[in-house]
This record gives structure tokens, sequence and C-alpha cells, in this order.
């Protein structure tokens, strides 16, 4: 705790040297207290040196009369009663550092929104604001002069998630000439948006605008792009932090891939035989395998769950034959570990898709034609497991298609958010499919939400072109006929509520259009990270309006859909956003920390541990030698838990210790 | 060719029927409705409601109580609670249609000798009386006084019940048959009380 | 463990099948129970249209009654069952009702904790019991009997305490256990139309037509119910729900009547003769003795 004392205009001998200004803030306070009966009572308070009252003390005149009197009266407290500190401690803070006397030698009193805004009685506000200003100038006796803490930001920034979010701000980070990390979990970047056909409005093929950006990542000098690999522990603070990232062995010598699958092609397996989860299981791959065809880095990867020389080391070993002299495959890679340091980090980790399986009534999984969403875009995917061609499970083409909206959305029973993109995605998988088959579409939905640029311009098209709409929220899909024509059918029954009767609607493949979750390690991940959740799972933003890339831990920033659903314009936003701030810690090249931080009293301190436990933010720590707890000042954010949980009460807290906070008691409770 | 002409002013609107719903015992969230037609989707009766379960709920908390008493979706409903297992607002449709039922009950907004409300009342004179159900002099009682024909055509199923010792002819009633009544009472008299 | 028996109004009339199986079942299996003392009606779903909290208190003489006695409730009619939750729910939801019933308890000197659980007969052989005791007191397997299992509305919704609210299969598990075929019944929740079919026919009609229909399409030799409306309705109007060309005409037995069956109980002491539908020649034509 430092202990020096601030600078201070004039003599300091005499000892403390008040001064107390009370703000009329027009009639907002004036209107209730009697100011100036407060002003003359405050100067007679021991250690009061000047007391003024004024119309408006936040204003340059008033800030200018303390500074004055800081000057002429050599004063070295100062109390303020006015308005909340919230609105403006900042202010007198930066007024009276002006003045050279250290920032922190200042209380202010709130005698607007305590006092003058929630009392009618004259008499009784004018009381209370003496009582409060007593007890303030009795505290700003013990204040200390506190100092800021400066750290310096490292330049360079960890990018978590390889989707559309984290690529867009690695490359606007790497334009910048900052060096990126890139962590990916997946064998490949790209994220869910790979695996899109078109997107909306504009029916762009998602690969043709997502590949060029991904091809940039991967050959940028600027970017350290590790995929198959997750942040393994993170420690330190905004500016420093020391992250340690855990990268899976893809048993091939990354450096030595060409990518040419010839691996691939000679694998003791025929066929693939494992569900792809790039095409989500609707076609098979084998152990080793490139993930998609536009995969960055397009290198092989080698599951160690099917294959042959995993499980029995006898494999004849084929794929190492056909690499040859290229030599890039490698059995006995092992995880490697990876310790870098950042100064600021962006998660981009994206959301999970709802399990379409909860919702027993849709019949997904019981009946082989139901699909989800992201089932049917890797359908009509010309690199998907059908060329493209929309054949389903059982061999047939559909001649008739029902789409059903908010499966898993909008619903107390599973979760009560709109995931925000499935009406749109509905829209154009509803085109795209009519296009391709000519079957009959019919959607079923509660309200077309269309809010984007060109959105509701799409829905017009889509109108054009003979889509049924039905507005019903569909009671279930059954194979149960209730008239001859629906023998053999998936049935939909809902309620056409604009034409108010219930309509059952044969057709021969249900699409589910699920919504958006946050991701199943969404808490796990945002632990390591020491950021919050939201209460729906998403990460928590600092302010919905006017912080949404930020988090409540400096140097940690959020894009993308893992702080809430959205689609992929909000998306690229979010991450220029949490670019442009990481960009701008970066650029200031230092970070003043507040120094509200708690200290251990060393001689007090019983080595009993209670507090290291207690703290949210790991910022205790036990030095064995001395057998005594020590805080780091870097990352205790002032929350006092340790302060109060120390049995010995040997923890205190700067501007905060308990005998500032006795003082304010006693000087409220002392009646004059 | 029939013409009907349909405006609805704000004079038509009952104010007060629309606050009774929403405070009456199940009708919390009935404002939370967003009209997405999943319970008379469920409904299994809904195919012959004219106004279906979710246009009863607009139409309700709107406050149109001619239309919502004089329906006839009150009384086909069943209380299956189908619609209540997957409403995505949990609104408490069942318990509401009790309710309406219990209202145009009290307010006798239904054709005379409509079998439903006459057999609820047969029902509940029974169990006042006797504390249980003798099923036969139920049907009997109910069918006196709403379709009496239907009796007659019943009366092979009867006769079959009959003989196969499912019809009990002697009244079933219960000892403290006295409890019955002062329950009765009480609840009347907690209720005023209480101005429930 | 000694259970309160509460067999409702039905079970001395069109029920009376289900309860003279239900207490072979439980003589079979050893299950202790009394009849609840001097029980009174439940109101069912009909005293709930016309006065609610007077239904509330004429259903909670019977919760008071079993904590008199300290017994959990069993309560084999799907609607005494639905109501004696639903009383006890609102009951622990509603500060009004709970002052209006404790207050006419009181009048009556009972008085009602939330100590009983009400439990239907399925609950109890399933969970209390056990598939396993029961399979092995089995000693007339119902081999080559198909069975659809119809659970009706009121013992999964909305209170779904012991099963999965839109698949169950408690009943399914227990026919499996007594050696029966359980065919596919997707309509196995759909509701019968309850007292429908007596004040609007042409409704109540079209509801059974499809849950007959479907079992029958579906290869079963027999329907096993859980309510008596339910089986009421299903047995008694099969001939009108059919037609010339569609004829319907299938046993509705109660699923105790089957697990009787299967433990060894005499024909007739289960009620086999009071079926309307008779089942003796499926269970002739399967081979499975009854006498």
């Amino acid at each position: 705790m430092p202990d020096t004392p601030g600078p201070t205009n004039g003599s300091n001998a005499g000892g403390v040297r008040v001064g107390v200004y009370v703000c009329h803030c027009g009639t907002n306070i004036a209107g209730t207290v009697d100011v100036s009966a407060v002003s003359k009572y405050a100067a007679g308070l021991p250690g009061v040196m000047v007391s003024r009252d004024y119309k408006y003390m936040c204003s340059d005149p008033g800030q200018a009369l303390i500074q004055q009197d800081i000057r002429e009266h050599s004063l070295n407290r100062i109390v303020v009663a006015s308005c909340s500190p919230l609105l403006h401690e900042p202010t007198f803070r930066r007024a009276i550092d002006r003045a050279g006397l250290n920032s922190f030698m200042l209380q202010m009193v709130n005698i607007r929104e305590h006092v003058s805004w929630v009392h009618l009685d004259k008499q009784a506000a004018t009381s209370k604001a003496n009582d409060l200003i007593r007890a303030a100038v009795r505290r700003v006796f013990l204040h200390k002069p506190l100092q800021r803490r400066r750290v310096a930001i490292n330049p360079n920034v960890l990018v978590v998630g390889g989707g559309i979010a984290g690529i867009h701000a690695a490359l606007t980070l790497a334009g910048a000439g900052k060096h990126v990390y890139m962590v990916e979990r997946e064998p490949t970047i790209g994220g869910h948006m790979a695996k899109f056909d078109k997107t909306f409005p504009t029916l762009d093929c998602a690969a043709c605008i997502l590949t060029p950006k991904m091809t940039a990542v991967g050959t940028h000098p600027g970017i350290t792009l590790w995929t198959y690999a997750e942040v393994g522990n993170v420690s330190g603070y905004v500016g420093n932090y020391k992250v340690q990232v855990k990268r899976k062995p893809r048993y091939i010598i990354e450096d030595l891939c060409l990518g040419c699958q010839e691996c691939v092609t000679a694998c003791v397996y025929k066929e693939g035989k494992t569900p792809d989860e790039f095409n989500l299981g609707l076609s098979k791959r084998k152990p080793v395998y490139l993930p998609f065809p536009q995969a960055v880095p397009q290198k092989v990867v080698i599951d160690p769950d099917t294959c042959i020389e995993f499980k029995s080391g006898k494999c004849k070993k084929t794929c190492v034959e056909a690499c040859g002299e290229r030599g890039a495959i490698d059995f006995k890679q092992k995880e490697t570990l990876e310790e870098i340091e950042v100064g600021t980090i962006i998660l981009a980790t994206g959301f999970k898709s709802f399990n379409a399986g909860r919702n027993a009534y849709y019949g997904y999984g019981r009946y082989p034609n139901v699909y989800t969403s992201l089932e049917v875009e890797r359908l009509i995917n010309a690199s998907g497991p059908t060329g493209g061609e929309l054949i389903l499970r059982d061999g047939k083409r559909p001649k008739a298609v029902g789409i059903i909206h908010c499966v898993g959305s909008r619903d107390a029973n599973t979760n009560r958010w709109c995931s925000r993109v499935c009406c749109m995605y509905s829209l154009k998988l509803a085109h795209l499919i009519k296009e391709r088959t000519g079957a009959e579409v019919f959607n079923f939905y509660i309200d077309m939400r269309t809010p984007g640029k060109g959105y509701e311009e799409f829905y017009d098209r889509l109108l054009d072109e003979g889509v049924h709409f039905v507005r019903g929220r569909v009671a279930e899909v059954t194979d149960w006929a209730a008239h001859p024509s629906e023998k053999g059918k998936l049935v939909i029954r809902a309620e056409d509520t604009l034409a108010a009767f219930v309509r059952r609607v044969p057709v021969d493949m249900v699409v589910l259009s699920t919504g958006l979750e946050p991701q199943a390690d969404a808490q796990a991940v945002r632990r390591l990270f020491n950021i919050s959740c939201s209460s729906e799972g998403w990460f928590l933003e600092r302010h919905p309006k006017l912080a949404p890339v930020s988090t409540f831990t400096e140097g940690v920033y959020i894009a993308g859909a893992c702080q809430g659903p959205k689609d992929i314009p909000d998306t690229v936003a979010q991450a220029g956003a949490a670019a442009a701030e990481a960009l701008a810690l970066i650029d200031a090249q230092f970070v003043e920390l507040e120094p509200y931080t708690a200290f251990i009293s060393e001689e007090e301190c019983s080595g009993c541990k209670s507090c290291i436990a207690l703290c949210p933010y790991q910022a205790i720590s036990f030095v064995e030698e001395k057998k005594k707890a020590t805080i780091n000042e870097v990352l205790c954010k002032g929350c006092g838990t340790c302060v109060a949980g120390c049995p010995s009460g040997s923890i205190q807290q700067n501007f905060f210790e308990d005998e500032e906070i006795f003082e304010e008691i006693e000087g409220v409770l002392a009646y004059a | 060719m029939q013409l009907k002409r349909t405006v609805k002013f704000e004079a038509d609107r009952d104010p007060e029927f629309a606050r009774w719903i929403s405070h009456t015992v199940g009708g919390e969230r009935i404002r939370h409705c967003l009209q997405c037609g999943l319970c008379s989707a469920s409904c299994p009766l809904s195919l012959y409601m004219d106004y279906t379960p979710r246009r009863l709920m607009h139409l309700s908390r709107e406050g149109f109580k001619e239309e919502v008493l004089s329906s006839s979706s009150i009384w086909l409903c069943t209380a299956c609670y189908a619609c209540m297992v997957e409403c995505p607002k949990k609104i408490n449709i069942t318990h509401l249609m009790y309710a309406l039922k219990e209202r145009a009950i009290e307010e006798r907004f239904y054709p005379k000798r409509f079998p439903i409300p006459v057999m609820a009342q047969q029902f509940c004179r029974m169990v006042r009386d006797s504390g249980r159900i003798t099923e036969s002099w139920l049907i009997v009682r109910v069918f006196l006084r709403s379709a009496i024909w239907r009796l007659l055509g019943m009366s092979g199923l009867g006769w079959k019940l009959f003989a196969a010792g499912r019809m009990n002819v002697k009244k079933e009633k219960i000892q403290r048959s006295r409890e019955i009544t002062v329950l009765l009472d009480s609840v009347a008299d907690t209720r005023k009380e209480l101005a429930l | 463990m000694k259970y309160a028996y509460y067999p409702g109004c039905s079970l001395r009339g069109t029920g009376r099948a289900y309860e003279e199986s239900l207490l072979a079942v439980f003589r079979s299996l050893e299950i202790e129970i009394q009849e609840l003392d001097d029980w009174n009606c439940c109101g069912a779903t009909t005293y709930l249209s016309v006065d609610e909290l007077t239904s509330y208190a004429l259903a909670a003489r019977n919760l008071a009654l079993a904590e008199r006695v300290g017994m959990d409730i069993i309560a084999p009619c799907a609607a005494c069952y639905l109501v004696l939750n639903k009383t006890q729910r609102y009951i622990r939801d509603y500060p009004d009702i709970k002052t209006v019933v404790s207050r006419a308890l009181a009048k009556i000197e009972l008085e009602y904790h939330d100590r009983v659980r009400v439990r239907h007969p399925l609950d109890v052989f399933l969970n209390d019991i056990g598939l396993k005791a029961i399979s092995a007191k089995v000693v007339k397997p119902l081999k080559g009997l198909k069975v659809a299992p119809y659970y009706g509305c009121q013992i999964v919704r909305p209170y779904a305490t012991f099963d999965d609210q839109r698949n169950p299969i408690s009943m399914d598990r227990l026919l499996e256990a007594c050696g029966a075929t359980v065919v596919s019944y997707p309509l196995k929740t759909r509701c019968c139309g309850g007292s429908q079919k007596g004040t609007l026919p042409e409704i109540g009609l079209d509801l059974i037509r499809y849950l007959i229909a479907e079992a029958q399409r579906n290869g079963a030799d027999v329907i096993a119910t859980v309510c008596p409306l339910c089986q009421f309705n299903l047995e008694c109007f099969q001939k009108e729900a059919g037609s010339v060309r569609h004829p319907l005409s299938i046993p509705v037995l109660y699923f105790t009547q089957l697990m009787a069956l299967a433990l060894g109980a005499p024909a007739a002491t289960i009620g086999l003769r009071r079926s309307l539908v008779p089942v003796e020649p499926v269970l002739a034509a399967k081979e499975i003795a009854y006498a």
C-alpha cells in the first residue's frame, strides 16, 4: 500500500485542512435543502477551513473555485456535497488533481439522489444533509493519497474461435499490424457459416464469400493459426495475459502435409464408416479425412478412435505408403502445449443448434424424413452428402416439404428467446428447395421476423414464389393417417390462425428450423477467461446497448453469436467492433487501474488461507516462505470479499479502510 | 346469400370481463398469449368448435363476453390438458375453460335443456345430497331434463350393463352426509368474507 | 406399507370390473390396503365446471381423511387421480384456496397439511413393487396376446409424476412383464371425449372411432385402459362407431384384469364376464387359460 503523501501546494504541517462545497444544482438540491444553512453548518465543523455553496459546482467556474481555494488556503482535503458520485466524482477528482492535490483526498456526499430528490420535508432534508456532510468531513480526515497504477499493454491479441466472427476480427487486427493468435477447436476454421449453402438475403454462396477470408487467415504472416486446439489456462490481467494453448495431435506433420488426400484414397477402409461431422452425420468418412474440401488449413486429420492402427497397432498403413517421400504421417504425435503472452483476448466461440430431439412431438430421430435446418443446408450444398440433390434418407425425392419455424425458441418449455435468424433462413430454405425441386413448400410460422437490410424485400420475393405460409405453431408431426390422402406421409397438424381452422398438411419431408443456443461448454469457457454469462447462458456484455462487445473483465472482448443469436452482418459488425476496442487499448499503450485494491497486513496475517478461496479473481496467492497470503494489486478488482472474510481482520481495502468507514458512521450518528 | 355486417365498437367490449379473466385462478398469464395456435392444433375437439381455444383466449382477454360465453367451445372442452402441455407461454388454458364454464352456468348463457350444464348441475346436486354419484340415476335425471328420447335410445345399452352387473341401482351414499352440507356452507361463507 | 384405497364412484358402477381385478392384483402382490373410510365423490371434472372452490373442498375432505390415518392414497380412476392431485397443487399454490379449504375442513373437524401423496396403481406397481417382482409372480403369461395400451389424458396430463408426458410406457412395461406383446399405438394419449359421448353423441363418437380403428389396424387383440370412462366409451359404442365396410370389434379391458389373469386369478373374480365385447374367444384363440 503506497504511503507517500501526494503533492500538495502550500503547507501540510498544520494538519488537516478541509474545504466543503455545497452545490445548489439549480433548484434540484436548493429547492429542498437550505444550502446556505448547510454551508454555514459545515463551516463550524472541526478542520474545515473553507465552506461555500454555489449554483453548479460541476461547472468550470465551480471547479475553478475549488482549485483557487486549494491554492490560496492550502487545503488538503475536499468534500463536495452534490449529486451522485457516479456522475461527477471523476470530474472533481480531475479538478483537484489539476490543482496539485491527490485525486483521492476527495469525498463526495450525495445530497441530491439521497436527500433532495427523495424527501419533501425541507427541515428534515436540511438536517439530513448536515449529518451526511459531518460524516464525510470526519471520514475525509483519514483519506490517504492513493496512486493509480499503470500497466503496459502487450500488443499481441488472442482470438478464440475461427468462425466468421473470429476470422474478421483477426484479419482486422492483423491488418493493423498486430500479431494475432487464433485458436480453433475444430481441425479447420470456418465455423457454422462454412456449412451453409447460400446466405440470406443476397443468396451469396456462403463458401464463396467465406473461403477467401479463411485463406487470408491461413496465409497472413501476422496470424498464427492453431486449429484442433483449445485454450487450457489463462492467467494474468489486462495487457498481460499468459495463455496456455493445448494442440491436439492430428497425427499429421502440418508443415509437411500438402492436402493432396492420397492417404485418404489409399486408406484400408474402402468406404467411410464413421458419421461425418461436417455433414452432420448424413454421410460417412474414413479415419483419415479432410474436414471439407475448402478446409483451412488444408491438412488431413487422423481420428484415433476409428483408425485401426491405434486400435490394434497392426494396420497395413497404406496411407503412409501413399504419402511416400513427404512422410507427413506421424502416429506417435503427442499433444503439444504452447505458452503465449497477449494483451487482449477476443472470444468468438459461436453458438450451438438446439437439439431437435428434445421436442418429441416433432418426431426428429423417430421419422427418418424429419431434418434440422443445418442438415438441409448440407443436403442442398453442392459439396454435401448428396451432391446438392434433395434426396431423403429413404431415397425418395420430396414432392411436398414442410418447414417448421421456432423449434426450441420462444418456448417456456425449452428456450424463451427468439433466435433471430430462423425466420430468414427458413425463407431462404423455402426458396432454395422450391427452386431445386419444384416441390410444394409450406412454412409454418408464428411471426415473420425480417428486421435487417433487405430482409423484408426478401420476404416479398418469397411471397411471389408460391410458397404456402401458414401462421400457426405446429402441434405435432405424425405418421398416423386420418384421411386416405395422408397414407405414407408425414402429417403436420397446425391451426391456420389466419383462416381460423385446424389444418392437416401431409408432406414427404419436414424441416425443423432449430434455434440457437449457447455452446455446451459456455460456462467452462467463461470461467477460463473470467467473464460472466447471462442467465440464459450467453456471454455477458458490459452493457446491452452501449458496450455490446466488451465484458466486465478488462481486455477480454466478445463478438458474434457467443454474445447472443445474430445473423452474419451483425456478427461481422461486432467482430470489427471488438477488434477496434482491442486496438484502442493497444494504441493507448498503458492502462490505468483504480487503486481500490485490497492489501494484507503481513504482521497480522495468520496464514489461514481463507481469503484465497474467496477471491473470485484469483488475485490472492500464498507465499510459502513467509507463510502469508499476498494480493496481486493488478488482478484485484476491489470487490471487498476477502476484506470481509478475513478472520483476523488483516485485510484492508484502499479507500474503504475500516477506520474510514467507522468515522463516517460515527459522523452520521453524532448529533450536533 | 346471407349478408351480415360485423364491426366491433369499443362499447361492445366488457372491460370487467377482461379484468375478471386475467385475475381468475389460471388467468395470470393470459396477456402473454402469442396467438401461436398450438393449443387449437393439439386440441382433439377444436375441429368442432366455433371459436378455437386460441381465438377464445384472445376474445376473453379483450372482453368480448357475449361471443365467449355463448360459444360452443367451452362446452366441447373435455379438459384433456393437451393444450397446456405444449403451450410456449405456459398459459393455464384448461383451467380458464373451467372458469368460463362456471361463469356461463352462473349467468345462464346456454340454450335451455342443453345437456352439458344440465349434467353438471345434476352431478353437483347428487354429490351435495349423497356425497357420492350413482351413475344410473345420474343418467336418468340428466336425460329426463334434457333429451328424454335419448333415454329410450340407450335402453338397449342400459339393459346390457344391468345384466353384466355394472348398473348400480342402489343409491350410493356416505355415512356422514351432513359433513358435505357443512363443507358447502363454510365455502360459501368464506367466499363471501374474502370476496372471492 | 399400507395404502388408503380410494375407489371413486365409477368403480361401484360401470367400472366394477376395475375394482374386482385391482383388488385381485393387490392380493396377489401382497399390497396391503384399507378402503378410505367414508370417502366422498371427488367431483371429477364436472364439479370444477360449476364451482371450483367447492370442488377443492370436497376433494380435500378425502385428502384429510387419508392424512388422519397416515396413509398415501391409491386412486385407480384416472379422473379421481387427477382431481386429487390438482387439489393438492392448487391448495399449495394459491393461498386463497388454502384458506377456504382449511376453514371448511376445520368445520368438520379435519385438517390437511399436505402430508399425503396421491398415487395411481401403475405408479405403485412399477415403482413400489417393481417389474421384476411382478414377473416372478406371473403364473399364466399372456403369451401371444397383442395389447394396445391406452393411457388417455388424465394420468399423464397435466401432471406426469411417474411417466413421460408425451410417450408414457409404464403400462407397456407392466403388460410386457406379464408376457403380453404391446403393439404400437400412437394415439395412446389422445382424448376419448370423456362424457361428450353422452352429451354430444356425434362428436363423442368421432373421437372414439379413431381410437378403436387404430388399435385394430395395428393388430391389437385387446385394448387395455386405466380409466372407467375411457373403458366405457371404447367398449360400448363399437357397433355405432363402425360401419358395414369397416366393422369395429375389439375387447376393451382394464390393465388390472390382464395383470390379474397373468397372476393366476380365476376369471370369475376379475369381472371378465362383465365385458360387453367378450374377451374369452380371444384368450381361447391364444391358448391363454382363463378358467
